[in-house]
């Protein structure tokens, strides 16, 4: 409990950011961040999720018996994550289409169960707040970052602007699958560089 | 027993609330997400379709039942005579069904334009049928009732470089909603009387 809330929410953004250091949740990681605003948009959603049910969970922690803590965790995950759903819809259409079956897969990222059984259970509201904040934002960024920079090599576009003129031939590679294993290979070897030292 | 008895009523009430949450929600931003469907996916297409219609095609629609599916069919007031008729088919395409908004003058049958509405299909490619005009101006002039297809297949129309299947999908599209058209016909006419009144 030595951590403060500064401390708690720095930790998500490099020591333990979680695409790279947790390497979870990884099916989002590849699957939407073909553009950089796609990965923004993701990682709000997320952080959203991930934030409201560490709140509730952190809060609901000497009430939920231990034998089915998991099933609790997944109904308040499921909850939000419908939520998430149902307000896209509503307010930003045109990023749920693109996001489309992401959204409600956001209920099985092991990043959000993992933070509930790891973090918030076991700490108060204050603490679990940071966390959530922390872990999603560094999830956001590292989605921005995936998706900017295959946005980049793919299309060659940069947050929806043209980067290299008309006459740039999409790389095809970058914007399907493999491209973001790459990608994400490339980013935590040069992360694992920069640690090392 | 005591710990029985607290995990069912802990869950219980979870879910609960969780449900009640969710149907709160769902019924409240059911009317927001319609619009927000007929805004961004159906609308702009319809508007670029049966562009100078004098009435709202939005406003101006109608249903009609094909055997177990009801098909939206969007009328166009062209000099006065609601003679054109804007609605929806569907090709199995790279990443999932290609929605495809298909235009016709019910007079001579002939497509007066096409734009494709829902898609999944690979950003910068596949996608390139919802966001370049060039490959669905093709559409235009072609009669309704003729099965369409690519050069390829031995249809008139020229695929889109890196992306044949969603370029066949948007073809199966439009021959599918022409299949509907032929088989409804008679109804439709009947429908678009009384917008003539």
């Amino acid at each position: 409990m030595a951590k403060t809330f500064t401390q708690e929410f720095v930790k998500g953004l490099w020591e333990e950011i979680p695409p790279f250091r947790l390497v979870l949740g990884l099916c989002p990681v590849l699957g939407v961040t073909t553009t950089m605003e796609n990965g923004i948009g993701m990682g709000l959603a997320t952080t959203f999720v991930l934030l409201c049910s560490n709140i509730l969970v952190a809060s609901l922690r000497n009430i939920i018996p231990p034998k089915v803590r998991i099933a609790c965790f997944i109904i308040i995950i499921a909850t939000f994550g419908i939520v998430v759903e149902l307000l896209m819809q509503a307010y930003t259409y045109p990023l749920f289409l693109k996001l489309g079956v992401f959204i409600p897969l956001i209920v099985v990222n092991c990043i959000v169960l993992g933070r509930a059984e790891a973090f918030a259970y076991k700490n108060g509201i204050l603490p679990s707040i940071a966390d959530g904040l922390g872990i999603g934002i560094g999830f956001t960024l590292s989605l921005a970052a995936l998706g900017g920079l295959r946005e980049i090599i793919g299309p060659g576009t940069f947050y929806g602007a043209s980067v290299f003129g008309p006459s740039f031939e999409p790389f095809t590679f970058m914007v399907q699958a493999p491209g973001a294993f790459v990608g994400l290979g490339l980013m935590l070897c040069i992360m694992n560089l920069a640690g090392s030292k | 027993m005591n710990e029985l008895v607290k995990m069912v009523v802990v869950l219980t009430v979870l879910s609960a609330f969780s449900g009640g949450l969710l149907a709160g929600l769902k019924n409240g931003t059911a009317a927001q997400i319609e619009n927000q469907q007929l805004k961004f996916v159906k609308g702009p297409a319809i508007k670029s379709i049966l562009e100078g219609a004098s009435n709202d095609p939005i406003v101006d629609r109608f249903k009609v039942t094909d055997g177990d599916v009801e098909r939206s069919f969007f009328v166009g007031k062209f000099d006065g005579k609601a003679k054109t008729l804007a609605f929806e088919g569907f090709g199995k395409g790279y990443g999932g069904e290609v929605g495809l908004m298909v235009g016709v003058n019910i007079e001579t049958d002939e497509i007066i334009g096409v734009s494709v509405t829902t898609h999944s299909e690979t950003p910068g490619l596949g996608a390139q049928a919802k966001d370049k005009p060039d490959f669905v101006s093709q559409f235009k002039g072609f009669s309704i009732m003729d099965p369409v297809s690519v050069t390829t297949d031995g249809g008139k129309v020229n695929a889109m470089s890196g992306a044949t299947i969603t370029s066949r999908a948007v073809c199966v599209a439009a021959t599918q909603a022409g299949e509907a058209y032929e088989k409804l016909k008679p109804q439709l006419a009947e429908k678009l009387k009384a917008f003539n009144e």
